[in-house]
């Protein structure tokens, strides 16, 4: 690979931060269609397991006085639940299931990326693209579905001037057609960023085999700055989960209650 | 930490130089796309599923659960504890109740008492007072009886007297009498 040679001219140390990310057959080495089982189908496959453990698997005793695990399982189905409520009102409480699968998705994909030699699904903004854009489809249509025309009447800020209305509808039209963009972009790009940076500070690590003298000082530096960025990206993880559910719900309030 | 935030935008310049040298950044690499928003399709679909028809209303059904758990338990306390009070009320009459039994026996007991010492007292006061008058009365005769003797004495003395100065003893009863009485 060209990148290769590059990195030997260097001095030996191997950057291929990006390479965490290609999508791969699982089996053999071939053109990937539409239907083949890749390292997303895998790590998408792992997530759901791991929601299933999490989620069926711990309360599957029904215990009144939960365990670990059914602790956290009710804390998270309490911690969305009470989002889905606080934002969106009783009638957001319909919705729940579906906020709730995008939150257990992004959750444990982000954390399963967290892992080494792991995939990280949600990196990609193919991804998160979809999920964004499945959002905002789904909460127009349901504005329309439920407000007819007057779903239209949030672009339209009553409180404003008379005058600066047009301009504002224009201002309101544009962020709303931004929002699936920044939504998808917000959390494909920290995951992705997070995740190239631990890999070229693990590129550096190795130095000290290379020179003794440079080593002594890099290496024990490109290690701290692993673990530290790994603690800010275990932190990310959980922060980007929370951040594209709220978002949601906020998207969700503006087509159950257009008029603010 | 400033070598360390410098080695990071040192990293991450090498890191994007390294990436523009090798085929860019997977994430725009179109031939994935389809594959890639299949496999998520399948996955939030079966996620959705195992929500909707498992896990949410399972977690929704514990939680319900252990608030009627807990409503009916805070009830069942508070029923108990309201029983706890009746229980340390019927204590509190039972302790009130035995104290003043127990202190009317001791005021009952402490008047039989009483009674029983007054009238030992009296009985003993009388019979005190009948060996008085018994002793009084004995003086009385002793004392009597002593001056009876007195009188014959003196009478005799005053009789003897008279005579050894060679008088006639008529008269010295009557005078010694009349002395006596004098």
């Amino acid at each position: 690979m060209a990148s290769e040679t590059h990195a030997a001219d260097q001095g030996g140390l191997v950057f291929h931060p990006m390479d965490q990310f290609k999508v791969t057959p699982l089996f053999g080495d071939g053109q990937i269609d539409w239907y083949t089982p890749t390292n997303v189908t895998l790590w998408m496959g792992l997530a759901v397991l791991a929601i299933i453990g999490l989620l069926v698997l711990s309360t599957s005793r029904r215990a009144i006085v939960p365990s670990r695990m059914q602790s956290i399982a009710e804390l998270t189905y309490g911690f969305i639940y009470k989002m889905v409520e606080d934002i969106c009102g009783k009638e957001g409480a319909k919705y729940f299931p579906y906020i709730m699968t995008l939150f257990m998705f992004i959750v444990t994909a982000n954390f399963l990326g967290l892992l080494p030699y792991a995939f990280t699904t949600t990196s990609h903004i193919a991804v998160t693209a979809v999920m964004a854009l499945a959002v905002f489809l789904g909460v127009t249509i349901l504005g329309f579905v439920l407000h007819g025309v007057g779903f239209l009447g949030m672009f339209w800020v009553s409180s404003a001037p008379l005058p600066l209305r047009p301009v504002l509808a224009i201002i309101e039209i544009i962020s709303y057609f931004v929002r699936p963009v920044s939504h998808s972009i917000r959390l494909a790009g920290n995951m992705m960023a997070g995740h190239a940076v631990i890999k070229v500070f693990a590129a550096f690590a190795p130095m000290i085999t290379i020179s003794v003298g440079v080593g002594l000082v890099v290496t024990p530096l490109s290690i701290l700055a692993i673990t530290a960025i790994y603690a800010l990206e275990t932190l990310v993880a959980f922060i980007q989960a929370y951040v594209f559910t709220i978002l949601t719900c906020v998207y969700l309030k503006d087509a159950l209650h257009p008029h603010h | 930490m400033a070598t360390e935030t410098h080695d990071a935008a040192h990293a991450a310049a090498e890191a994007g130089h390294a990436a523009a040298e090798s085929a860019g950044m997977p994430q725009l690499d179109f031939s994935t796309f389809p594959n890639q928003i299949f496999w998520l399709v399948v996955t939030l679909v079966v996620i959705y599923l195992i929500l909707s028809r498992v896990a949410l209303p399972r977690i929704g059904g514990i939680l319900a659960e252990r608030k009627g758990a807990i409503t009916s338990d805070l009830t069942a306390a508070e029923e108990l504890k309201a029983k706890a009070e009746e229980a340390e009320k019927a204590y509190q009459k039972a302790l009130a109740d035995a104290r003043a039994e127990a202190q009317r026996i001791a005021a009952e007991t402490r008047a039989e008492i009483q009674a029983e010492l007054h009238a030992a007292m009296e009985q003993a006061d009388a019979q005190i007072a009948a060996k008085a008058a018994e002793s009084e009365k004995a003086i009385a005769e002793i004392r009597a009886s002593a001056l009876e003797s007195i009188e014959a004495v003196a009478t005799d003395t005053a009789a003897e007297l008279v005579a050894a100065l060679g008088g006639k003893p008529d008269g010295v009863a009557d005078a010694v009498a009349a002395r006596m009485k004098g």
